[in-house]
């Protein structure tokens, strides 16, 4: 069935909408998916057009159920996903840790809000290590990709079905109530990602072959640690082939801010005037988040003086920072606990005072 | 003339099968299986068996793997 | 000339040992699963999402597709399978734990939606795996190891009946509980099995059967105690019967 993919136009559209309509241009067949401010949109945006479409719309009962109809849908190797948003992100970290050891195709959109708990609907960066670090049990690493505008919000949608299914690992784009609730001009490309063949594990019914089995279940220790040593080999080649970044002035700066998601914007406006103002100040925003960009940290720490971070959470970015850096500069954090990020103004202040 | 076959690799000794079996021809073995188990025989010296297979619908392992009748 | 009366279906997986314990009626259960599935020619179009507890096996026996699901959300699994590929033959295979207390959000909604999906709830009294602990179906009085004095009323609350509370869901087309006491009532709760598979089959809702097993070890009895048990206390509070059947004109 042909679907609309708005292309070749510019449009002004919410971050949430832009996420939808980037999902079912990529061919996303099944949503599944329950309330929960500031995401509700793509939800309500889906179960139009799923319907509409021919494709599956389900309103789940509870996040628990709506993340595990999508490793239910996942394992025939369709397209599947669902949205949430933090603290029911949080129901869902067990079927992320499963769908890591059946090598799923998840793809999550996760639009952070305030926290702990409840917290607020405010946005936030307070899930940074939720999504990076997991909060599922084991070992076991989740792609994620950062948007720091409304475009990228459709185009990272994009890559993260991309992604996914070419490693067979579920993936999150990380966005926060800023991105989902702002409105800007975007120009949808169709999906530019080849399709990738699933036919050698998917299941849909053992005609003509041998039931497979998708599980994590390994009852004896020796096959457990030969999988984990699988999945960390797959964990290195996406290191080596999906690490994404941007930088500004990075080159010749004596201090880099680094940043993601929408903080970036504001960063990059905070560095120019201080570049204005004459000071070495250049910008790294990591697109993924993992594959953390740790190499090019690393090597721009041979000349770069000192870091600042700037992220809205008690810092947990930072840290990442501080690892790849490995002690050889300063790394400096200025942050808020919840909230929109500091303005250009507040953080050049900051850096500033710093330098 | 009807018989069963046992797979005695699969017998757990629950015995079930034993009182299921309506001639009785079923009875404890002396042979033990790789699990251990003293698993059980069929004896029909008599050719009483009826191919009724309870015994096999009653066996909760697959041990009674085919049942004849005629 | 002799007929063959009974054999081991080709659902099974080739040279297949169950790793149940001995007398356990999951065995019977498995075997009536796979029986069905020949018989309906379903094989090649079957998936099963499997749960977490004894029940997870079932992928080990039965030569079909198989997911393995996260405590309880089988019942998840199974919707997105079947949202996904409305063309395959959708089931699940859970205990009463994961059916009927963990995942029993998941369960009555996926009843509610009317979700083409046959489930098989296997109701024992009694968390099976982790060794015997009290469970949503334990029955009044029981002894676990959860509850050494056994289940009193004030202390634990009720137990759930799983197949009347399914029959309730406006989505349910077929709902029923069964027994594998005796032979006779084997061959009943294949008829059941057969049942619920079929609504699938026709696109009429959601279908259900609650089979009361035995479970020795943990019961600590014979196998054939156990059946006295089944026959004599469960069969008494959770009775047997077709609690919702939308393809009889009486219905209930």
């Amino acid at each position: 069935m042909a679907v609309e993919c708005l292309t070749g136009k510019k449009v002004l559209i919410k971050g949430n909408y832009a996420i939808a309509q980037a999902a079912v241009n990529a061919g996303c067949e099944c949503y599944f998916g329950y309330p929960i401010t500031p995401q509700s949109e793509i939800g309500e945006f889906m179960s139009g057009k799923m319907q509409e479409l021919g494709r599956a719309y389900v309103s789940a009962e509870s996040e628990l159920a709506a993340i595990n109809m999508v490793l239910g849908a996942c394992s025939t190797g369709v397209k599947a996903m669902s949205s949430s948003s933090s603290c029911a992100v949080a129901l869902m970290q067990e079927a992320l840790s499963y769908a890591t050891a059946d090598e799923l195709p998840v793809v999550l959109v996760s639009v952070m809000r305030g926290g702990p708990g409840l917290g607020n609907i405010y946005p936030s960066q307070g899930d940074y290590n939720q999504s990076t670090k997991g909060g599922g049990n084991g070992d076991y690493k989740l792609i994620v990709l950062a948007p720091s505008t409304v475009q990228e919000c459709a185009d990272l949608t994009y890559k993260a079905f991309y992604l996914a299914h070419k490693y067979k690992n579920p993936t999150v784009l990380l966005a926060d109530g800023l991105l989902g609730q702002m409105m800007e001009p975007v120009e949808f490309k169709p999906y530019p990602y080849p399709e990738i063949d699933n036919s050698s594990w998917a299941l849909t019914g053992a005609k003509g072959r041998d039931g497979r089995i998708i599980r994590s279940y390994a009852p004896l220790a020796d096959r457990q640690c030969e999988f984990l040593e699988k999945l960390y080999d797959k964990y290195k080649k996406i290191e080596e082939n999906e690490t994404e970044w941007e930088e500004l002035n990075a080159e010749d700066a004596d201090v880099v801010l680094v940043s993601f998601g929408s903080t970036s914007r504001n960063v990059n406006s905070a560095a120019k005037l201080l570049r204005q103002k004459g000071l070495k100040v250049g910008t790294f925003r990591p697109i993924t988040l993992f594959p953390f960009p740790n190499n090019r940290l690393a090597e721009l720490s041979k000349s770069v003086k000192k870091f600042v971070v700037v992220e809205v959470n008690m810092g947990q970015m930072v840290n990442d920072v501080k690892l790849a850096v490995n002690g050889r500069v300063p790394v400096e954090l200025i942050n808020k606990g919840v909230g929109t990020p500091p303005s250009p103004e507040e953080i050049a202040a900051k850096v500033e005072e710093l330098m | 003339m009807s018989n069963i076959v046992i797979d005695e690799s699969r017998c757990k000794a629950c015995y079930l099968c034993i009182k299921e079996c309506p001639k009785k021809l079923i009875k404890v073995s002396e042979r033990t299986n790789n699990l251990g188990n003293n698993v059980v025989e069929f004896c029909d010296p008599d050719h009483e068996c009826l191919g009724c297979a309870m015994c096999a619908t009653r066996c909760p392992d697959l041990a009674i793997t085919e049942v004849y009748r005629g | 000339m002799a007929t063959q009366v009974f054999k081991i279906a080709d659902t099974f997986r080739k040279d297949v040992k169950y790793t149940f314990c001995p007398g356990c009626d999951h065995g019977v259960a498995v075997r009536l699963v796979a029986e069905v599935l020949e018989e309906l020619g379903l094989k090649e179009k079957a998936i099963v999402a499997a749960a977490i507890g004894c029940s997870v096996t079932i992928y080990d026996f039965l030569n079909i597709d198989a997911l393995e699901s996260p405590h309880g959300r089988a019942m998840a699994e199974a919707t997105g399978i079947k949202r996904a590929r409305p063309d395959k033959f959708v089931f699940t295979y859970q205990g009463d734990g994961d059916f009927a207390s963990i995942g029993l959000a998941e369960s009555m909604h996926a009843a509610l939606r009317g979700e083409k999906i046959s489930a098989i709830c296997i109701n024992n009294t009694t968390y099976g795996m982790t060794g015997g602990q009290l469970g949503p179906t334990t029955m009044v009085g029981q002894v676990t190891t959860t509850s050494p004095t056994g289940r009193n009323l004030e202390y634990y609350g009720y137990p759930i009946k799983v197949a009347e509370h399914i029959a309730l869901c406006d989505g349910t087309a077929f709902s029923a509980r069964v027994s594998l006491d005796t032979v006779a009532n084997i061959r009943k709760a294949k008829q059941a099995i057969k049942k619920a598979f079929e609504v699938q089959l026709k696109g009429l809702g959601f279908g259900f059967v609650e089979i009361l097993s035995s479970c020795p070890t943990n019961w600590k009895m014979t196998p054939e105690q156990a059946h006295d048990r089944v026959r004599n206390e469960m069969m008494q509070v959770f009775k047997p019967g077709i609690y919702k059947d939308i393809t009889e004109k009486s219905g209930k």
